[in-house]
């Protein structure tokens, strides 16, 4: 009759629980209600949302634990928050603060240039981004229990999350349909362990949840996501930069458990007021592209 | 026989881990997105997610009327986690329950956030040797009225139940490769055949 606190499985099954829904940022906790009742499956307590972090510029650390706190007072819905990447100290404080899932996040300047954190070592969960197969099996190795592809963070574009989930779609299918004589190589070309290769090879997928992030503004933005194999969706800046918040949250929530019903998406997209501006991807500067950190 | 059919309500959650353990059993599992759909299948499983946000989908389609009927019709219900919270008559904490099918009163995530979730050996009436439960954010049943089958307690709270056509786990029999507690649920749907039947 032992409990065991923070198991393989029940990590991985906490991001499954979040599966067919929306994940939304929020920097207080009028936000994190409008939220909860527009039918987010989780919020993400941050000081500030990805687009107002590019203009303000600057180092981008952990929220202010007052946020986080007061995001987690407000809604019964799981509360996650990020962490610098590499910052040991930001992680175990918003574990030690009780929060649901640590998101090791390149929206924040990175801690640590060179090495992730052993995510293995915590009994909270971890989401972490990637942008191919190899960097999603590295994190895995170190102990991520959820996974979602970058995109490109308040931008209002999604192009970069289509190319991220299209990669590694596309690179899950070869690692399934290659033979076994091939996997240390591939293992190699990817930068990817070769136990974690074998075990996606074994499974035919991926072994935790892969969300959508990085540029969701639009409802049909998150239906596409949905339609190239994401599990769940997350929406930074696009919930509440746009004209009516409200609105935007409930119908993105809809598009995303329906995202194949096109005539509701018309429905849903209907009247909903202008979305967040977006940033063309060329007109980013090299150091002012977040899917680059993480290593 | 013909083949029993499953469906699992298909809002939001852990929706394709319930159908891979319904097909081990050999039944045939159906992921419902439509009310309509409701009348093709034999039993339901409310899955587990989150209770909040599957109720607002459930009101925006119209699955509550349906949903009512189809345990009017005594047709078998499955509720895990967010599930047993669905059908709970009472929420504690004052907060307004949900579909209402089964006299619990249930406390959502009564064990503490996620880093409290856990696995656990647990001891379930109809299963021989202990049986492994994984519970996240996972609620329990604060009170139940005399006329519920207890399954199974864990520290003294009750974590599996059953009334009539109704059975609720706080755990996730579909997170395991174990199918023993969902053969509990398909036995209750096959016994329900046959009574329709006669």
């Amino acid at each position: 009759m032992e409990r065991q606190l923070g198991t393989e499985i029940v990590k991985r099954g906490m991001a499954q629980m979040q599966k067919g829904g929306v994940i939304m940022d929020v920097v207080n906790a009028e936000q994190a209600r409008i939220a909860e009742a527009s039918g987010a499956v989780a919020v993400m307590a941050l000081e500030r949302v990805p687009s107002d972090i590019r203009a303000a510029g600057g180092v981008a650390r952990m929220a202010d634990p007052r946020i986080v706190e007061e995001v987690m007072n407000a809604v019964t819905i799981p509360v996650m928050a990020k962490a610098r990447i590499g910052h040991i100290v930001e992680a175990r404080v918003l574990e030690a603060m009780g929060v649901d899932y640590i998101d090791e996040s390149e929206v924040l300047t990175p801690a640590d240039e060179e090495f992730h954190l052993l995510k293995s070592d915590f009994t909270v969960p971890f989401v972490c981004g990637c942008r191919d197969l190899g960097e999603a099996a590295r994190r895995i190795g170190e102990g991520a229990s959820m996974l979602r592809t970058k995109g490109e963070p308040g931008t209002g574009n999604i192009v970069e999350a289509v190319r991220h989930m299209r990669k590694v779609q596309a690179q899950v299918r070869k690692v399934t349909l290659m033979s076994d004589d091939e996997l240390m190589t591939e293992a190699k070309n990817l930068g990817a362990p070769y136990e974690i290769l074998k075990q996606i090879k074994a499974a035919g997928k991926l072994p935790v949840v892969n969300f959508a992030a990085g540029g969701v503004a639009t409802p049909a933005d998150a239906a596409l996501m949905m339609e190239l194999g994401a599990d769940g969706v997350f929406v930074g800046s696009g919930i509440f930069k746009s004209e009516s918040p409200e609105k935007f949250a409930s119908a993105i929530v809809q598009a995303t458990t329906y995202y194949n019903d096109y005539e509701l998406i018309g429905k849903l997209s209907k009247e909903l007021g202008t979305p967040m501006k977006g940033i063309e991807i060329s007109k980013l500067n090299q150091e002012e592209r977040m899917q680059e950190r993480g290593w | 026989m013909k083949k029993i059919k499953i469906g699992v309500l298909g809002l939001q959650g852990a929706i394709q881990e319930h159908i891979n353990q319904i097909e081990m059993l050999g039944c045939f599992g159906v992921i419902i997105k439509n009310p309509e759909q409701l009348e093709e299948v034999d039993g339901l499983i409310l899955p587990g997610g989150e209770s909040t946000a599957i109720r607002k989908l459930i009101d925006r389609y119209g699955f509550f009327d349906p949903l009512k009927q189809f345990s009017s019709n005594h047709k078998p219900i499955f509720g895990t986690c967010a599930g047993m919270v669905l059908v709970a008559k009472e929420l504690s904490e004052s907060q307004d329950s949900h579909l209402g099918l089964i006299d619990i009163c249930v406390k959502r995530n009564a064990f503490g956030r996620q880093k409290e979730s856990f696995e656990a050996e647990l001891t379930v009436k109809g299963i021989k040797t202990s049986y492994p439960a994984v519970f996240i954010r996972a609620p329990y049943i604060e009170r139940a009225n005399e006329n519920i089958e207890i399954l199974a307690t864990y520290d003294n709270q009750i974590v599996a139940a059953k009334q009539n056509h109704i059975l609720v786990s706080s755990f996730h029999p579909e997170l395991t490769g174990d199918t023993r507690f969902l053969q509990l649920f398909v036995d209750m749907v096959k016994e329900s055949l046959k009574t329709t039947v006669n």
